[in-house]
């Protein structure tokens, strides 16, 4: 007994450093796990941008369902969404998919200047002068990024910038597979199924 | 002397700058009545700050610490009772925003952790406390016997030695 009770000072150790590792390897603790994912997206009523061709420059909830689309809060004085712009920019040229902007507690005059010089994503924007949206939204730091479906239900929820790996290993597999079976519930109602989210301007 | 005076210029200026720092978080609301503005202090003080990790909503300077301590403001002159408030900001942020979560199969081991290491510990004690007893149990009669014998025999050798 007191020869086996020589081990428990290592045996201690050995259970304390798992315990570490086991902490450390566990998700950021400041990603917080969404509390929207599989709720519907928020209700709101709130002014455009200005700069985006589609009217009318109001929208509300009924504006973001239909089909697939990206749902990003940014702003100009985030730093990570100027990293993550060129992304936005691509997956929206070269894969169709809409992306609606949230332009979070900015000023507008800059908003407008940011999307003249670094281009447009977006399919429109919405004015989130006071950050009533984004506390409906769960955010908590710009950038953030939501996948909504048809329905107009929150899939997925990513905080931080959408990087190509992001996009290649959370976002696409999601987006393809609620296109899949939209085009699949289409086909089975006689509709025409048109992969890639139907044409964009 | 100028370097006595230079410092205690330096340590004045940064104690300023603390107090404005922490008077960051301080806003004017106004409340209809005294037990409103209690209301808004406990629950302020009683979520967690969505954005840092170990900060309430009443000790953070992030924005969106601002904004929520507005919410809870606006909610409060809503007529939102607490735990009405307790919802609305759970539904946006989930479990990590209260301070104080509810018990459920994912935060089980959070509950019940304290008290399992405390019986551990409580285990521990009682078996060391009783190992300890066991050592001053009195001698059997052939201890003692054994026991005087040496003492005997000692004393012999001792007195031999001088």
């Amino acid at each position: 007994m007191s020869r086996a009770s020589l081990f428990i000072p290592l045996s201690a150790f050995v259970v304390i450093v798992a315990l570490l590792y086991a902490g450390f390897s566990l998700n950021d603790p400041h990603m917080l796990p969404s509390a929207l994912v599989g709720k519907p997206f928020p209700a709101f009523d709130l002014a455009g941008l200005g700069v985006d061709a589609t009217p009318p420059e109001r929208f509300t909830q009924a504006d973001i369902q239909g089909r697939p689309m990206l749902v990003n809060v940014w702003a100009t004085w985030c730093p990570t969404c100027r990293a993550e712009h060129a992304e936005l920019l691509r997956i929206h040229n070269e894969t169709g998919l809409p992306i609606i902007g949230i332009n979070y507690k900015d000023d507008p005059v800059k908003a407008r200047a940011w999307l003249q010089q670094l281009g447009n994503p977006y399919e429109f924007n919405i004015v989130d002068a006071d950050g009533q949206l984004g506390v409906d939204l769960g955010v908590y730091g710009a950038p953030e990024t939501f996948l909504v479906d048809a329905a107009g239900t929150i899939v997925y929820k990513r905080v931080g910038d959408v990087n190509r790996t992001v996009w290649e290993r959370e976002l696409k597999p999601r987006v393809d597979a609620l296109l899949d079976s939209r085009a699949a519930t289409e086909a089975g109602a006689g509709g025409s199924a048109e992969p890639g989210g139907g044409p964009h301007g | 002397m100028d370097k006595v005076r230079m410092a205690a210029l330096t340590v004045l200026l940064l104690c300023c700058s603390m107090l404005c720092a922490a008077e960051g978080a301080i806003e004017a609301f106004a409340f209809d009545n005294p037990s409103q503005e209690a209301r808004y202090r406990a629950l302020s003080e009683e979520f967690r700050c969505p954005k840092c990790l170990n900060t309430n909503l009443a000790g953070s300077d992030a924005p969106i610490a601002a904004d929520l301590r507005d919410t809870v403001h606006r909610l409060i002159l809503e007529g939102a009772t607490d735990q009405a408030i307790r919802d609305y900001l759970q539904a946006r942020y989930g479990d990590f925003v209260l301070y104080n979560p509810p018990v459920r199969r994912g935060t089980l081991l959070l509950w019940l952790a304290p008290a399992v290491l405390l019986a551990i510990g409580a285990f521990a004690i009682i078996v060391m406390v009783l190992r300890r007893r066991g050592v001053d149990e009195p001698l059997n009669d052939t201890e003692q016997a054994r026991l005087t014998e040496l003492l005997r025999d000692a004393a012999v050798t001792a007195k031999e030695v001088q």
